[in-house]
Parts: C-alpha cells; structure tokens; sequence
C-alpha cells in the first residue's frame, strides 16, 4: 500500500494538530496571530507536497491522486489561505480573534483536500462532513452576535439535511450497484445491464445533496441568510474553498462512475444551471447588504460553472475548473475590499456605506470596480476568459439554451455589479471615508486585483492545467 | 437481486423489502419533522439524526444482502459523523440560546429576504 499519496492530508491534520495544542499550551496572550501564520505555512507546505504527490490510487481504492485532484487542492489551498489571511484584521477588530479560527480554518481545508481525492463513496462523505462541521463551527463563531448564532443554526441544519439526503443517495447507490468504489461503479455502469431504479434514485440524491452544498436553485436558500450572518471573515472562506471543493466531487462523480450516464444527469444539471443563472441575477438587484449582494453573486457564479458540466464535455470541464479558479481570486479580493469597509472601528456591509468611496478612497473604490467588472465578465478581465469557455463549451455542446440564458444573465448580472460602481463614483459621500485599511487586507486586495487585471498572461499555464485536469478525470 | 443465496441468515427470513421500507419511512419522518415541525429546534435534531438512521439502516441491510462488508464499515463512519455533528449542533443551539433566549423554530427570522 502506497501511504505516500495522502501526505500532504496527513501533513495538514498533524500540523492542524499541532497547532491546536500550540494555541492550548500558550498562557500569556491570545496566540491568534501565531496560530493564523502557523496555519498559512502548514497551507504551503501541503502546498508544496501536493505539486510532488505521486499519481496513484491507494488505500484499497478509497484515494486517489492525479491531476485533477492536485489542480482542486491546489484551488482549495490557495483559497483557504487568502481567506486566512483576510481573518487577521475583521477578527481582532472584532475581538473573535481566537486561536480556535485558524484551526478550524485549518480542518475544512483539510476536508476540501480529501474530498478532492475522494476515489469512493466513502471517502466522499468522511471528507464532506470534516469540511462541512468545521464551517457550522465557523458560521457560529462570533458567539455573541445573535445574527452569527442564528447564521450558524440555519447553516447546521440544513447542511444536514444535505448531507442525510447524500447519505441516502450513496446508501441507494451502494445497494443496487453492490460496490461504492467509482472504478467498481464505472464498471457496473458501463456493463451494459439495465439500469436499477434504485441506482438513478440514488444519484438524483447524491446530485442534490452537492447541489445544496453549492447553493444550486432550488437549494440555495440557505445562503443568502447564512452569508450575511456569518463572521465576515468567515463568509470570505465559505464563498470560496468550499465551493471548489464541492465542485470537485460534483465532477469526479459525475464524469467517472457516472460518466456512463451523461444522458440522465446533462438534463438535470442544464435545467439547475438555468435556474440558479436566474435566481443569482434576478434576486441580486434589490439587495442593499453588500454581503447578500455576494451570495446571490456567487450562486449566479455557480450556475455559470455548472454549465461547463452540463455540456459534460472535455472543454466543459475545462472551462468549469478556469471558471473556478478565476471565481477563487476574484472572491478573495472582493471580500478583501468589503472587510476594509469600516468606519470608527465599526464594520459596514450596506451598499449605500460605500458612497463617494471614488472621492475618499480612490485605490479601493477601483479595487472594488475592477472586482466587479470582472465579476460580471467585461473583457480582458479575469471573470471573461471563465464565462467564455463555458459559453463554448455550451455551444459546442449544442446546448443552445444553456448559452443564450447564460447571456442573457451575465447582462443582468452587469446591471447589479454597475450599480456598485455607480455608487462608489458618482453618488456623493454621506459620511467620512473609511478607516484605515490593515496591511493585510491591502495585500490580498492587491495581489488578487493584479491578479484578475493581468489573467491573460497567466491565462496559457492555467488553461493547461486545467486541461491536464479534465483530462485526468476522463482517462 | 441475483445474490440471494449469498444472504446473512438473519435477512434470509425477511428478505431485503421491509428494511428498505422501514429505511425510506425513517427518511420521509425525517425530512418532514425539519419541514413542518413549527415548535422547536431540538425536534429538528431529532429528525436529522432520524436521517442519517434511516441511510445507516439501508447500509446495513444493503451489506448483509449483498455479503459484502464495505457497507458496515461506512456505517461506523456515519455513526462517528452522526454524533459529532449532534454535539456541534447543540453547541450550536446553546449559543443561540444564549443570545435569542428562546429556541422555538419561528423565532429564528432576524434575517429574511
């Protein structure tokens, strides 16, 4: 048995470890700050032991490693340490800086990592529920705000729920397909035999079970309440890392033991995609709380990467996984931006806050537009070159729909992100300008709105890689 | 199913039916408790854990019909899964409590929209 292929899991749990007792141990002051730098070098380190993982399956099939798993953990990891990072300032200021944040922090990622690597049912849901328990924790982590108390409570419960309706899919699966290993599945699957009812019942429930954990119309309620209640902090790392982790089982599922069906699941997945492309767009215009703006933004984002599954194929994945991977740098600076909203030590997250920031605070209020453009796919910014391979993927596909829908979104979506702008410039200051921003929130701001300026420079290496990956997941 | 001879003893008797009916009976009771229960929040734990016993029940049977072990071996996984989530969960509406000093369902509406 080759153990080597999950070490960097066992680096991060054992550094996760550590930490904890590192935190535990320390007696004079709050060791926040050392545990969130301890937490981000144990991220590089995975990191790194991610890029040198061997490929390989191993652990009597429960594990695998190949390209696509490294290019979601990389995503994952990347993510999760923006979002660390973004903690250090909204935490302190908010006096919830806890040494607790950067482990739990910590312990979803390492959850992300697994499910990345899930080759088996089994290990699908053990990583789900590590990364899913851990945020329930996050989500409730200002224990003395009722809106976070609240945020976590609605969170917990129907996150599980998700994961009991999964749960059920996968025992449905394992009984009338008699193995839970994707490879054994993919065999049964492709046999030739006819299809049990009970294995298609139970993939509609597997589907719906990642669905609600991607905020997927028509189980997306959850997420407008849940990001606006949570910890900012925490709602920066909930809109990211998790979101790539989820899409990473939905397409390995998906494409390998299922890969045999692409005609019973390609209708769902368009009709989902259609749905939460509309939901995102239309219910995003009359909020005025920037972080509700956020989460019907990222479900939109949702259904857009959706569609490079739905057409289910080669190009799709790509385009799903460049889709992603800009989401991921446009996500951090945007909440970057939103957490150095503040004045006088209080945090703001009414859209109206951010009146005449053009005038007050010239370098964020551009941060913010570029963020925004992006994020609605104006070219040559990073959120074009994701909404353009999908939309191909889609074409290609034939899934006309699919495409002109996607269209016809993305132009709504413009509407609500120009409103933004829109505030920020033309409408005049109403109060002050912004209190200073911590050195923190000014880096990730800036090296992500870099990022999503010069993405056409990166834009050959990153499509290859995807590539590389879509191809893993269907060789 | 093909493997019936293959069968535990036990399940022999009954065959696979009843389990998976018990199994989607426990779902259903669940998923409605969380639905309509208008009264409080520890009934809804109840019903999630109702959930997870139903797929624990199907994985169970499942495993004794087919002789094939993995299917047990999850369900010590959903066991351990099961009761950490019930403590995270009651911690969870503790801390409510503490904050709303009140865990009926209808109150949980600060935000809506």
């Amino acid at each position: 048995m080759n153990w080597t292929l999950a070490l960097p899991e066992i680096v991060l749990s054992c550094s996760g470890l550590f930490i904890l007792l590192f935190g535990v141990l320390q007696k004079r002051s709050e060791p926040s700050f050392a545990c969130t730098m301890l937490t981000l070098v144990a991220f590089l380190v995975t990191g790194i032991l991610v890029v040198v993982a061997p490929d390989g399956a191993g652990y009597h099939g429960q594990f695998v490693n190949d390209g696509f798993s490294r290019f979601m953990k990389i995503l994952s990891l990347g993510a999760a340490g923006l979002a660390a990072i973004l903690s250090l300032d909204y935490n302190r200021q908010e006096k919830t800086a806890r040494f607790e944040f950067p482990v739990l922090l910590l312990f979803s990622t390492l959850g992300t990592l697994v499910m990345a690597s899930s080759a088996n049912l089994m290990t699908l849901y053990v990583g789900l529920e590590l990364q899913s328990l851990a945020i329930y924790i996050l989500c409730a982590f200002a224990r003395d705000e009722l809106t976070s108390a609240e945020a976590g409570l609605k969170y917990f419960v129907l996150g599980s729920l998700a994961s009991g309706l999964l749960l059920y899919g996968i025992s449905l699966v394992y009984g009338f397909a008699g193995t839970m290993e994707y490879a054994g599945l993919r065999q049964v699957l492709t046999g030739g035999a006819p299809l049990a009812a009970g294995l298609v019942i139970g993939l509609v429930f597997v589907i719906v079970g990642l669905a609600f954990k991607l905020s997927m119309a028509p189980f997306h309620m959850w997420t407008p309440d849940v990001y606006q209640g949570s910890p900012t902090s925490v709602t920066a790392f909930l809109a990211g890392a998790p979101k790539a982790a989820a899409f990473a089982l939905l397409l390995r599922v998906l494409a390998q033991p299922f890969g045999h069906l692409a005609g019973q699941w390609q209708l769902l997945i368009e009709i989902v995609a259609i749905a939460t492309m509309f939901l995102g767009s239309l219910a995003a215009i009359g909020q005025r709380d920037i972080k509700r703006l956020m989460a019907y933004s990222s479900i939109g984002h949702m259904g857009y990467a959706a569609m490079g599954i739905a057409s289910a194929t080669d190009a799709g994945i790509r385009g799903t996984l460049v889709y992603l991977a800009t989401y991921l740098i446009m996500n951090a600076g945007t909440f970057g931006c939103i957490l150095a909203m503040r004045r006088r030590g209080r945090a703001l997250t009414r859209i109206e806050d951010l009146a005449g920031l053009g005038r007050t605070d010239p370098t964020l209020a551009v941060l913010m537009a570029v963020f925004m453009f992006s994020m609605a796919g104006v070219p040559p910014l990073a959120g074009f070159f994701g909404k353009l391979m999908v939309f191909a993927a889609a074409v290609q596909a034939g899934l006309w729909v699919l495409a002109a829908v996607g269209v016809v979104t993305s132009v709504i979506g413009l509407f609500y992100y120009w409103r933004i702008v829109k505030v920020m410039f033309l409408d005049a200051p109403v109060a002050g300008a912004f209190d200073h921003r911590a050195p923190s929130l000014s880096f990730v701001s800036a090296v992500t709105g870099v990022a999503t300026v010069l993405f056409l420079l990166v834009l050959g290496p990153v499509t290859g890689a995807a590539q590389a990956a879509a191809a893993a997941l269907f060789g | 199913m093909a493997t019936n001879t293959l069968m535990a003893p036990g399940l022999q008797a009954v065959g696979l039916g009843p389990y998976l009916t018990v199994g989607a009976i426990l779902l259903v009771l669940g998923v409605f408790g969380i639905f309509l229960n208008r009264k409080n929040i520890i009934i809804i734990m109840m019903s999630i854990e109702l959930i997870l016993l139903s797929a624990n029940l199907n994985l169970v049977a499942f495993s004794g019909a087919l002789n094939e072990l993995s299917g047990q071996v999850f369900t010590l996984f959903t066991l351990t899964v099961a009761a950490a989530e019930a403590a995270i969960g009651l911690a969870i509406v503790t801390v409510y409590f503490r904050n709303r000093g009140s865990i009926q369902v209808e109150d949980v509406t600060l935000m809506k929209g």
